[in-house]
């Protein structure tokens, strides 16, 4: 077969790291006892969800009873905007919903949902040529039957960091629930709550060297949630099911790794990403980066390349050995451009060329190396066979 | 060599893909995303052929990408069928395909991923004889798609492999079995992949209003007999769905565009023996000879009849059949054969 192949979509997933199957794999095994149960194997299970739970919260500076495990960053975001928004509801009479139009998937749905089946009112905040959010015109817009703010922190596709703790302050002013998706940020940013300033904060552990299927939000003590699902009581009444616990101990483990080392990868991720940016602007004509130059998540660059399908651009990077991926991706061969890429101001065409490379803690300088030797001549390929079509 | 598969979710495709991974060959898997009205499936690449092809390219351990044919296909294989019936023709949207898309476009794209070949499941064989590559029949007469591949010429045959050519279908099931490849036992289709199930006469009329004006239905003489719906809507050799009352069986002969009429006669009737074809291609680039002796093959599924076959010098070839043939339909193609090996062909003239 082909050579050795290399991975550069961490932001898509990360590898679990080895130290937190360690962790989790008794979980699997001998430690299976419901939380819930009185006997010593749940409370086994128990302690073990009591000390995720603090870990995670001395990672996030809150309180262990102000974190919330859900099966991942989708989960997260439903929970806290609509959760947030059905409880202001009730409460108050709130309809009303800003967040901006870059969001992942599942707060954009989110929010489509409570305006299609409980009579919400969404408006989309405009964002700059970077994608991000302007604070003041966040607080211009704040009414009072506002139930929740969302905006993303560490942007998915673009890679833009918004300004969430300015914010967080003009929606604390207002007295509105201010949520941010750090999904993408949970691996590269510190999240402490203070710091942030948010009221809900989304996580998932697959981003940050933690296994699939688990994720938490942050929820401030005083912020109500009406639950999703109908149940028991777990998780003070906010997430019923029986808890994940090998799961949600491995998310425990990968979040104080990541923290841990954070800074140690930080300033290493930074120097591969921006030799991507200068190395791909460089190399390959026309190449525009997306999202901003400097004030960006450090692993992540990301592109677009005028007369080129990215779905083309990623197998034929795909068959030379790299894993990428693209806002406008797509398995079953029907590419529509990227909502968020739109929003910046891109026409729909450029927008469907786009290329989002993210690197991680196993990705070396000779990837980097190779990713830009073997990229510009396959972008150009792609660019013949394109004009060819047309 | 690195091998790009077209694959279909179909069993021929899969096994196709399947013996080249046998042979130890770095191969990967391609499906083409391709046109079909707003809210229909287009027969060929529906999301559970692109399911299946997925699991058979899993299985076989290959990667597999979609790339997005749909504007070319609407831009090139549905204008040209609509085209054709414009002109009072029925023309073959599956050998343009080949043609277009499949043995440019999709070559083209194998080409730029890496591969230096394209395979696909069709029962035909490529042979290199000299320093020229041949197209032969496949092995199977029941299953032979070498009409198909008529269109080809040296540029394409040279990225061409056809893993099929030396199976029969039984033998390719066979294969499919053994190696628990999860395809769809699906029933073979004659229709077109983009009218997703739908009669071509009402794709038509959405689509254009061209061919479907009604008009008088002549015998040979001249004497009207009954009004047709419209010639598109009528085959070369068609029976049924005249809606003409008459003692014995009448057929469609002929249509005459400049009267919009439609010739209706006997089963003698229809036989010719004559018939001009254009834009004719020779996979080896050239006719045999100026004028030459081989069998010709009029539709996709009928027996080869032996034929005078003389080339003009605009591309065109004039055709004498040595029995007239009831089928003879305009835009339908012609394919020459001397013995296993095809020569190329042409679309069959008004």
């Amino acid at each position: 077969m082909s050579a050795a192949r290399v991975y550069l979509d961490y932001a898509a997933s990360t590898p679990v790291d080895e130290r937190v199957v360690e962790k989790m794999l008794p979980y699997f095994g001998g430690r299976f006892g419901n939380p819930s149960s009185i006997h010593r194997f749940g409370q086994e299970s128990e302690a073990a969800l009591d000390d995720a739970r603090r870990a995670v919260a001395n990672v996030m500076a809150c309180r262990p009873n102000e974190i919330v495990f859900t099966s991942g960053g989708t989960e997260s975001d439903n929970l806290a905007i609509r959760g947030a928004a059905l409880a202001a509801k009730g409460s108050r009479g709130a309809s009303h919903i800003l967040t901006t139009p870059v969001e992942h998937p599942a707060v954009v749905n989110a929010c489509r949902y409570l305006e299609r089946h409980h009579g919400f009112r969404v408006e989309w905040l405009t964002v700059d040529a970077d994608g991000r959010a302007d604070p003041d015109d966040v607080a211009r817009r704040l009414r009072d039957e506002t139930a929740v703010v969302s905006v993303i922190y560490g942007n998915n596709e673009i890679g833009s960091i918004n300004p969430v703790a300015a914010i967080a302050e003009r929606c604390r002013k207002r007295g509105v629930t201010f949520h941010t998706d750090a999904v993408q940020a949970a691996s590269q940013l510190p999240l402490q709550v203070d710091e942030l300033g948010a009221d809900l904060i989304s996580i998932g552990a697959h981003k940050f060297y933690g296994p699939k299927g688990v994720g938490a939000l942050y929820c401030r003590a005083g912020i109500e949630l009406e639950p999703l699902q109908p149940g028991g009581e777990q998780e003070s009444g906010r997430r019923a099911g029986t808890e994940n616990v090998p799961l949600i101990v491995g998310l425990a483990a990968a979040f104080e790794i990541t923290a841990a080392e954070r800074s140690q990868h930080a300033t290493r991720f930074a120097g591969l990403r921006d030799r991507i940016l200068d190395g791909v602007v460089h190399a390959v004509p026309g190449a525009r980066l997306t999202g901003h130059r400097l004030d960006r998540l450090p692993n992540h660059a990301s592109f677009v390349f005028p007369g080129v399908d990215a779905n083309r651009l990623l197998a034929a990077l795909d068959l030379a050995g790299y894993a990428c991926s693209s806002g406008s991706a797509c398995k079953t061969g029907d590419p529509s451009p990227s909502s968020a890429l739109l929003a910046l101001g891109l026409d729909s065409e450029l927008a469907l060329g786009s290329l989002r490379v993210t690197v991680g803690r196993p990705t070396t300088d000779e990837d980097i190396l190779g990713f830009l030797a073997a990229l510009p001549a396959l972008v150009e390929a792609q660019r013949r066979t394109v004009a060819a079509a047309g | 060599m690195r091998v790009a598969v077209a694959m279909s979710g179909g069993v021929d495709s899969a096994v196709a893909a399947g013996l080249l991974v046998d042979r130890g060959i770095d191969v990967f898997g391609v499906m083409m995303r391709l046109w079909v009205e707003e809210g229909r499936v287009n027969r060929c690449c529906s999301p559970s052929d692109v399911n299946g092809a997925r699991q058979v390219a899993s299985r076989l351990g290959i990667p597999f990408y979609v790339v997005d044919m749909r504007s070319v296909f609407r831009d090139h294989i549905v204008s040209f069928f609509l085209d054709g019936y414009a002109q009072g023709v029925t023309p073959n949207p599956c050998i343009e395909c080949n043609r277009t898309i499949r043995w440019t476009h999709l070559l083209k794209d194998a080409l730029s991923l890496g591969a230096t070949h394209l395979a696909t499941g069709h029962y035909a064989r490529v042979q290199s004889r000299g320093d020229e590559w041949i197209l032969l029949r496949g092995i199977d007469p029941h299953k032979d798609q070498s009409y198909v591949l008529s269109v080809l010429g040296q540029a394409e045959m040279a990225h061409a492999v056809f893993p099929l050519g030396g199976y029969t279908k039984p033998e390719v099931r066979e294969y499919a079995r053994r190696r628990q490849l999860p395809v769809a036992e699906r029933p073979e289709s004659q229709d077109l992949c983009f009218l997703a199930g739908d009669d071509y006469r009402d794709f038509l009329r959405r689509h254009a209003s061209d061919g479907l004006t009604p008009g008088p239905i002549l015998d040979a003489g001249g004497v009207q007999l009954g009004e047709h719906t419209g010639l598109a809507a009528y085959t070369i050799g068609q029976r049924r769905g005249l809606r003409v009352p008459s003692s014995d069986a009448l057929y469609v002969v002929g249509k005459d565009r400049s009267t919009n009429a439609l010739i209706v006669g006997s089963r003698s009737e229809l036989g010719r023996t004559t018939f001009l074809t254009r834009r004719v291609g020779w996979i080896s680039g050239r006719p045999p000879a100026s004028t030459f002796s081989a069998e010709v093959q009029v539709r996709y599924r009928a027996a080869r009849v032996p034929c005078q076959a003389s080339p003009r010098s605009d591309g065109s070839c004039d055709v004498v059949l040595a029995r007239p043939l009831p089928d003879v339909t305009p835009g339908q193609s012609a394919v020459f054969y001397q013995g296993d090996v095809c020569l190329g062909g042409g679309v069959i003239a008004a």
